[in-house]
């Protein structure tokens, strides 16, 4: 029987504010507001605020904990200061990505892990798993406990002090939430709430990822839309979200990632620290990183005016098929069709000619490096 | 959400509108689906020549997010192929029953035509 589908803390609100809502990973989330590509262009140009409630959050705590995440996770946590935060991932054995993720430093042995929506079962029965064996590590899966929101865009530094006044009172010392740099977190307050807000994001623009209590969310939305409206800031989807995300080149787990598929095939290898000891998938990793792998995943603009590529369009190359399209989508800010996906390493070079099969027919498209989209606001 | 519903037209429940002009039958999308579809970014549009069946899918419109087929409402043969609508498709968007129509057939059947939906019974469909 199919599960009913679960709502965020911010359901009535999306509702109220006319967005259409559908099925996403088991989640009914919002994908629209008003456009995606209106959406889309808001956080390039000013600020958009996602409701981002449906991703997991496990907290990780203990004497033994930055010993267990080391070993559980590919990036090296020791490199983490108190309020630090990274991107990483969760292997198994054969180096098959079980989910990316951020990884947060909140306490001296208090680490906060975000993970994708439709993964946190598989994730908290592998971290339980992997943490029978280990001593001085408690695990608690927060996802039901905390909402999520991101405000993204070159315009959100100017209004995030008003939307958390005041300084952090954990993690990253700081005088005001502007002042957090790339991958921070501080403890601020909201209403006499503590609330993490983070200096990330998943949209290749600056601006913040805020963690809080879910009976917050409601309160918390309708206080940053009113801090952010003179700043043009706009309500946004998991459309604009996906074509933001796809622009900057970042993988989504389920397309650019699964248990078969190793971060350095998928180029995220930058994320692999080799050096930091033994952890859960290193021996297949490492034999990757030194012998290379056999196919990897590229970044593609088509060449003419074409259907846009979606998701499982085949690849071609001189007449062979020899991929298929992971993510792909018309980019609203560069309007053509782009996407990512999986070629043999001996084409996978910027200024490759490919074709993308779309409907029986192939288009001409063109390898690119990785983002196909850079912001000119991002430092 | 109100959608507009010209009267002078028929409709099928695939959402698509249809004007008829003695034997010949203008084909577009209507203002509810260009809403549902929303930013839409790629026509393709069948051959003029080709023969088409009521109900074939014969054209094909892509927003950001989803390519959808469209079917043709009636029988005939495809006597034009709005090429103004291939060069911008975001008129799809911004006159659904004007710039933003897709093709032109020639009827085989006139009478299929009435078994179409009148706009009240399309907007009964839709819930308007």
């Amino acid at each position: 029987m199919e599960q009913p589908l679960k709502r965020t803390p911010l359901f009535s609100v999306h509702q109220k504010a006319g967005a259409r809502l559908v099925p996403f990973g088991g989640w009914e989330m919002p994908v629209q507001y008003s456009s995606i590509v209106d959406e889309h262009l808001a956080v390039r140009r000013a600020a958009g605020l996602f409701d981002i409630s449906h991703m997991g959050e496990v907290r990780v705590s203990g004497a033994g904990a930055a010993d267990y995440l080391n070993h559980l996770l590919t990036n090296d946590i020791r490199k983490l200061p108190v309020g630090g935060g990274q991107y990483t991932l969760m292997c198994n054995e054969r180096g098959g990505v079980i989910d990316d993720l951020y990884a947060y430093r909140i306490g001296n042995e208090d680490y906060l892990l975000v993970i994708n929506a439709s993964r946190i079962d598989d994730d908290v029965a592998w971290m339980q798993k992997q943490a029978a064996t280990g001593s001085g590590v408690k695990l608690t899966n927060a996802s039901e406990a905390f909402g999520a929101l991101a405000l993204q865009g070159p315009r959100t530094p100017e209004f995030i002090n008003a939307c958390f006044a005041g300084t952090s009172r954990c993690g990253t010392t700081v005088g005001s939430a502007d002042q957090l740099k790339k991958n921070q977190v501080g403890e601020f307050q909201f209403r006499g709430h503590p609330a993490y807000v983070a200096r990330t994001g998943y949209t290749g623009e600056d601006g913040f990822e805020i963690i809080a209590a879910a009976q917050l969310m409601e309160d918390l939305w309708a206080h940053i839309m009113v801090q952010g409206h003179a700043f043009c800031l706009q309500p946004a989807g998991l459309g604009a979200r996906d074509t933001l995300r796809t622009e900057a080149c970042y993988p989504l787990y389920g397309h650019e990632l699964d248990e078969s598929t190793t971060p350095i095939e998928a180029g995220v290898g930058f994320f692999v620290a080799l050096d930091k000891g033994d952890f859960t998938g290193r021996g297949a990793l490492a034999e990757q990183k030194t012998k290379g792998v056999a196919r990897k995943c590229v970044a593609f603009k088509m060449t003419d005016k074409s259907a846009p590529p979606r998701p499982h369009y085949p690849i071609w190359i001189e007449n062979q098929k020899v991929g298929e399209v992971t993510s792909g989508t018309q980019s609203p800010s560069l309007n053509l069709g782009i996407g990512m996906g999986y070629i043999p390493s001996d084409f996978a070079k910027p200024a490759t000619k490919i074709e993308i099969e779309i409907r029986g027919k192939r288009a001409p498209a063109e390898i690119v490096p990785k983002p196909i989209y850079r912001s000119p606001n991002k430092n | 959400m109100s959608s507009n519903i010209p009267g002078d037209l028929r409709y099928a429940k695939s959402h698509e509108w249809v004007r008829v002009s003695g034997d010949t039958a203008t084909v577009g999308i209507t203002d509810h689906a260009q809403h549902e579809l929303t930013d839409i970014v790629f026509v393709e549009l069948p051959a003029v020549g080709r023969k088409v069946k009521a109900g074939e899918a014969c054209a094909v419109v892509e927003s950001v997010k989803t390519a959808s087929d469209i079917y043709s409402p009636v029988s005939g043969e495809v006597t034009a192929a709005n090429k103004a609508v291939v060069d911008n498709p975001a008129s799809v968007n911004s006159e659904p029953y004007g710039g933003g129509w897709f093709f032109q057939i020639k009827l085989a059947q006139a009478s299929e035509v009435n078994s179409l939906l009148s706009a009240a019974d399309y907007a009964k469909q839709i819930g308007g």
